[in-house]
């Protein structure tokens, strides 16, 4: 794994890596995939792949609005809450 | 009549539920101490955030309720400690993160609440690695948690992780019992360091809602004490079936301290050749064996069984486990809650947020959950890790057509010293070994305290049954527990200065 991986990587996982990290981190993450590589041993042709430790149906609800419109404990934690104390997220300026 | 403070921490919940019923001392009396122990055991790093206005409320009304007659359960007016990752109403919940600092959630995890329901008192929020991520409790924001054990050598031991609060706490005796949450080991592997008593229930016992999510498949939470009786007793007031978690199964709940009837005659115990791992301490090896002898003693049948994927089970979880967390901490992005560092584009402010709220190891495991997710090796890593679960599920239902209980160790060392094992991400992973294929699988298990290393550092050994058999699991557990006599306690212990 090189350091043009790494940046790939992070960038699609949306986390800035400094220049001195990605150095150390294409060397760890090459040495845990070099681990993880053993799985390729065993035969899993016929076999399927697990959606469920449990043998369950997915439950299902009645499709009715049982939770909501409690903008003020939504916000409640939100950094940069708008000045004039409306209830919205701010960003910064997507659009120009 | 009041008993003095200091003989209030060493009680298990069985005892305390006993004095609290025969009116010995109160909730209040319980707390009190409780809070004056975490005081002196501030050095352990053990809690994020103490809560002693909020216990000792909780004690008083549960008091007031006694008072009436109308205790609510065994765990009324118990004080404990909840694992920081767990949301508390109007109590900051931080996962040990940096980019959740400041967070107060306004509801309630499912667990805590039925806990709080039940009437346990909470004493504060237990440090942990970062979301969960660790086995040494190193990877906090809020700094290492310290292992109340110590030797003479003037070395600080690791109480594992992630649930390493909790289980200094407990094990320190600053709390009767701690929740605590596991997805590869998380419970069992820092109660064996601790010598504490940590049980994982069956996937899908406990309700996940409200619990800040590392990987959702495998995550669970459970008791940490110190007794098995007291595993069961706690148990029974965490587990429910919760409409808010898809995954929260509709099983019916058996009375768990009701199994510990200390009669294990006739059953089949496995012992699964392929957890005798090349170059495994001889300490560890010694203590399965006295462990084997044990339940043999006790009536129990000894089986040689062989689970051959074994040795891939925890590359399969370093597959699975972060790719899952890529997704779950995705929510992460600095817009609705937590920290936020400031950017000129949207995605500036996501990459300086995530890249400065979350620490190293968290950093790394979302880059191999992102890497094996991308567009073309998804095939080849994440299926190919479920279907080695797939493989590993299918060997244990096998197994256990065979034998009703498995005994293994629970991790391959004694707590290591702070400074050990941390230049190797990989050897950091190999901790927890024995308790990754149960996760994977599902399974209930638990660590129980059962002898010394050759230091003097606890270890444990570790059952696994079928899904929902949490009964024959405390059962055994209850036999091995009585036949290890596990007296020892640590270096420190909170108020009995």
């Amino acid at each position: 794994m090189d350091k043009a991986t790494v940046n790939n990587i992070a960038k699609l996982a949306r986390i800035k890596v400094s220049e001195a990290e990605t150095e150390s981190l294409a060397g760890e993450l090459t040495n845990i995939f070099d681990w993880i590589e053993q799985l390729s041993e065993v035969d899993t042709d016929n076999v399927e792949p697990m959606t469920s430790v449990t043998d369950m149906v997915m439950p299902a609800r009645e499709d009715k609005v049982n939770d909501g419109a409690d903008a003020e404990r939504v916000l409640k934690n939100a950094p940069d809450l708008p000045a004039n104390g409306q209830n919205f997220f701010t960003v910064p300026k997507v659009i120009e | 009549m009041t008993k003095d403070k200091k003989s209030l921490t060493n009680l298990t919940i069985t005892e305390a539920r006993d004095g609290l019923a025969k009116g010995d001392y109160s909730s209040v009396d319980l707390t009190e101490a409780h809070i004056k122990a975490i005081e002196s055991g501030r050095d352990l790093n053990a809690f994020i955030t103490e809560t002693p206005e909020l216990a000792l409320e909780r004690a008083k009304a549960s008091d007031e309720r006694r008072a009436s007659g109308e205790a609510a359960s065994g765990m009324d007016g118990i004080p404990i400690a909840v694992k920081d990752l767990f949301c508390t109403e109007d109590v900051q919940t931080t996962a040990g993160s940096h980019i959740l600092g400041g967070f107060i959630p306004p509801y309630e995890s499912t667990v805590t609440q039925n806990l709080r329901d039940a009437g346990a008192v909470m004493l504060g929020k237990t440090n942990m690695d970062e979301f969960a991520m660790g086995s040494a409790n190193i990877t906090s924001y809020h700094g290492e948690v310290k292992n109340p054990w110590e030797l003479d050598d003037g070395k600080t031991r690791v109480p594992g992780g992630s649930s390493g609060g909790s289980a200094a706490a407990v094990s320190g005796h600053l709390a009767i019992a701690a929740t605590g949450s596991d997805t590869g080991g998380s419970i069992r592997q820092p109660a064996s360091f601790t010598g504490i008593v940590g049980m994982k229930p069956t996937y899908g016992r406990c309700s996940r809602w409200g619990m800040v999510a590392f990987a959702s498949s495998l995550d669970q939470a459970g008791p940490m004490t110190r007794s098995v009786q007291d595993a069961a007793i706690m148990l029974q007031s965490m587990v429910s079936h919760d409409k808010k978690d898809s995954t929260s199964v509709d099983q019916p709940i058996p009375n768990f301290e009701a199994a510990l009837t200390g009669d294990i005659k006739g059953l089949r115990v496995g012992i699964p050749a392929e957890y005798r791992l090349d170059g495994m301490p001889g300490e560890i090896e010694t203590l399965w064996s006295q462990g084997i002898e044990w339940l043999k003693a006790a009536g129990a049948e000894p089986v040689e069984i062989s689970l051959p994927h074994t040795k891939y089970a925890l590359p399969t979880y370093y597959i699975v486990a972060p790719a899952e967390a890529s997704s779950n901490l995705a929510r992460y992005d600095g817009v609705r809650y937590g920290l936020r560092v400031e950017g000129d584009s949207l995605d500036e402010m996501y990459e300086n947020t995530r890249g400065e709220g979350f620490g190293p190891e968290v950093r790394r495991r979302i880059m191999i959950g992102t890497y094996v997710l991308s567009a073309g090796y998804y095939d080849a890593y994440y299926v190919k890790a479920m279907k080695l679960r797939t493989l590993i599920l299918q060997e244990f239902q096998k197994a256990f057509e065979s034998v009703d209980v498995m005994l293994t160790p629970t991790a391959p060392s004694a707590a290591f010293a702070l400074g050990e094992k941390m230049d190797n991400p990989v050897q950091m992973y190999l901790n927890d070994v024995f308790t990754v294929p149960a996760s994977l699988a599902g399974l209930p298990a638990i660590s129980v305290p059962a002898g010394l290393s050759d230091d003097g550092l606890p270890l444990g050994l570790h059952l696994i049954t079928k899904p929902f058999d949490e009964e024959t699991l405390f059962r055994v557990g209850g036999v091995l527990e009585e036949a290890a006599d596990f007296t020892a306690q640590p270096s420190f212990l909170g108020g009995q200065s």
